[in-house]
């Protein structure tokens, strides 16, 4: 296609947007709704969805070891679990050590658990990593069966939960977000079927004096394309401009924790990406519809 | 260059609109068709610029066969073509020049051409000095010359009109025979569907008399041959 000719048809388009303008308002501002919402869900969904495998990383077993069991017994059970295949690391801590951790944890509530110093009540833990998230669950049952164990713990339960409120959430998302696709997606082939409606007489002399399909088909494509497009600058603006603010809200209240949110850089220009490239979608399919249904051609 | 070979058209309502046509037109003829109103002679036209596809038969146009053409051929085939119609279809927003210049627009020919020649046909229509007019702004006979240097600005081999000089008065159809004539005598093929008897007998060409779907006249330089 020459240049001359992308203008031309660039104009068109601009002048038929124009020349409809409460339709292209209604078209772009369906898009816009639509793709705010697309955006809003898909940046929490990608970020419960990394808070959920930074813990499922992080998770550990927890054994708790039998207050009867001596020095020796003690070696001989961290040394079993050793030996087992999926252990990565096992690390100890005292019943001391846990009463500090937990006094630290509560910060100044934590004071009155000091008066547990001379009679604690906590137990010797071993602290056991696996080599896969996966292993959690088999690792914590062979270790049940070790003499002294006393208590196996670990924090799958939490994690498949969250999961399954993530699979959850995102298929009743999903669900909503095609139905607001097929909404935006309607009022841009209406909008564009009353331009060529417009233009049925203009479209008649093109096809009698020999233009081409696809030179009669491009302006309609590109004001799907534009109506698509402008649809995207809101929600593109606004949601970065959101989640720069919670970011640094949440990351603060964060800080230290093995959890964190996805990071800005990649992140944005990805929503960005993918908030663009939805609403040229939409737009292309709407005019598609229309163009198909009403230009036979 | 326009050959008919048994050509059939039956509507998908049931309407046989052609019922084994059978015609030869030769480079450079100028041929009237005639016929009362529901006997074929659109069909006839329509199928010649490939508006219509004959249900069976074979039309050869120039050397392409219309019946076997591509849909995405159609547009190519159309520029060698020129077509005028009763309602001129000219855009009323544009203006006499625009309107011209569209037909060079849209298959993508370069400013500098479409200037001159766009210049070159409103010329030899006579209509150089109101180029700057809108098309509502002009005579019927006026605006139909617009619409024939619209369809000859591609230089077509054939011209199609389809009853040219319905809406005009007596007057203004002379003038638009005139320019016929002179594009005629330029080497185009003329096919003219027409109910204008004082023209048919007047300027004589050769005559093709449809009815019920059928030629059922051919004859050079004849008459209209209906009476009114």
């Amino acid at each position: 296609m020459k240049a001359r000719t992308i203008r031309r048809h660039v104009k068109e388009s601009l002048r038929n947007l124009g020349r409809n303008g409460w339709m292209t308002f209604a078209s772009v501002s369906a898009v816009t709704v639509t793709l705010m919402l697309v955006g809003v869900f898909f940046v929490i969904m990608m970020n419960l969805n990394k808070v959920a495998t930074d813990i499922e990383e992080d998770v550990r077993i927890r054994v708790h070891v039998d207050i009867a069991a001596t020095k020796e017994d003690q070696q001989a059970l961290e040394a079993k679990i050793k030996q087992l295949a999926d252990v990565d690391t096992v690390e100890y801590s005292s019943k001391e050590a846990e009463l500090d951790n937990l006094i630290a944890s509560l910060g100044d509530e934590g004071e009155a658990f000091k008066l547990f110093e001379q009679d604690n009540p906590l137990y010797d833990v071993f602290v056991v990593k696996t080599k896969e998230p996966e292993q959690l669950e088999k690792v914590a049952k062979q270790i049940e069966k070790f003499e002294f164990a006393s208590k196996v713990k670990y924090g799958q339960d939490d994690v498949d939960k969250l999961f399954s409120f993530i699979g959850t959430s995102r298929n009743v998302g999903i669900i909503l977000i095609v139905a607001l696709l097929f909404t935006a997606m309607f009022l841009i082939s209406n909008t564009i079927k009353i331009t060529i409606v417009a233009r049925r007489r203009e479209i008649e002399i093109m096809r009698l004096v020999g233009a081409t399909n696809s030179f009669i088909r491009w302006p309609f494509f590109m004001e799907g394309i534009m109506i698509g497009v402008l649809g995207s600058v809101i929600p593109i603006v606004l949601i970065s401009t959101l989640y720069t603010y919670s970011y640094d809200y949440i990351s603060a209240k964060l800080e230290g924790h093995f959890i964190q949110l996805l990071e800005m850089n990649p992140f944005m220009y990805q929503v960005a990406g993918l908030l663009i490239l939805l609403g040229a979608f939409i737009g292309i399919w709407g005019s598609l519809m229309s163009v198909r249904k009403f230009l036979k051609i | 260059m326009i050959e008919m070979e048994d050509v059939y058209k039956k509507y998908p309502n049931g309407v046989v609109a052609a019922n084994g046509i059978n015609v030869s037109i030769k480079q450079g003829e100028f041929v009237y068709v005639v016929g009362p109103s529901g006997a074929g002679k659109s069909t006839f036209i329509k199928m010649m610029y490939r508006e219509e596809k004959p249900s069976k038969g074979a039309i050869m146009i120039d050397g392409v066969n219309l019946a076997k053409l591509k849909e995405s051929k159609v547009p190519i085939f159309r520029r060698n073509l020129g077509v005028v119609f009763q309602d001129f279809k000219l855009l009323p927003k544009l203006t006499v020049y625009e309107n011209v210049a569209f037909a060079l627009e849209v298959i993508e020919e370069s400013p500098k051409y479409i200037k001159k020649r766009v210049m070159e046909v409103l010329d030899l229509v006579g209509l150089k000095h109101k180029s700057r007019m809108l098309p509502t702004e002009l005579s019927g006979g006026e605006q139909q010359r617009v619409s024939i240097a619209r369809s000859i600005v591609n230089s077509p081999k054939v011209m199609i009109a389809d009853e040219p000089t319905g809406n005009l008065d007596p007057e203004t159809s002379w003038e638009i025979m005139r320019i016929f004539e002179e594009i005629n005598t330029r080497g185009t093929t003329i096919v003219m569907a027409t109910h204008n008897r004082e023209i048919v007998n007047t300027i004589r060409h050769r005559v093709i008399a449809i009815e019920n779907g059928q030629i059922i006249r051919d004859e050079q330089r004849g008459d209209y041959g209906y009476e009114s």
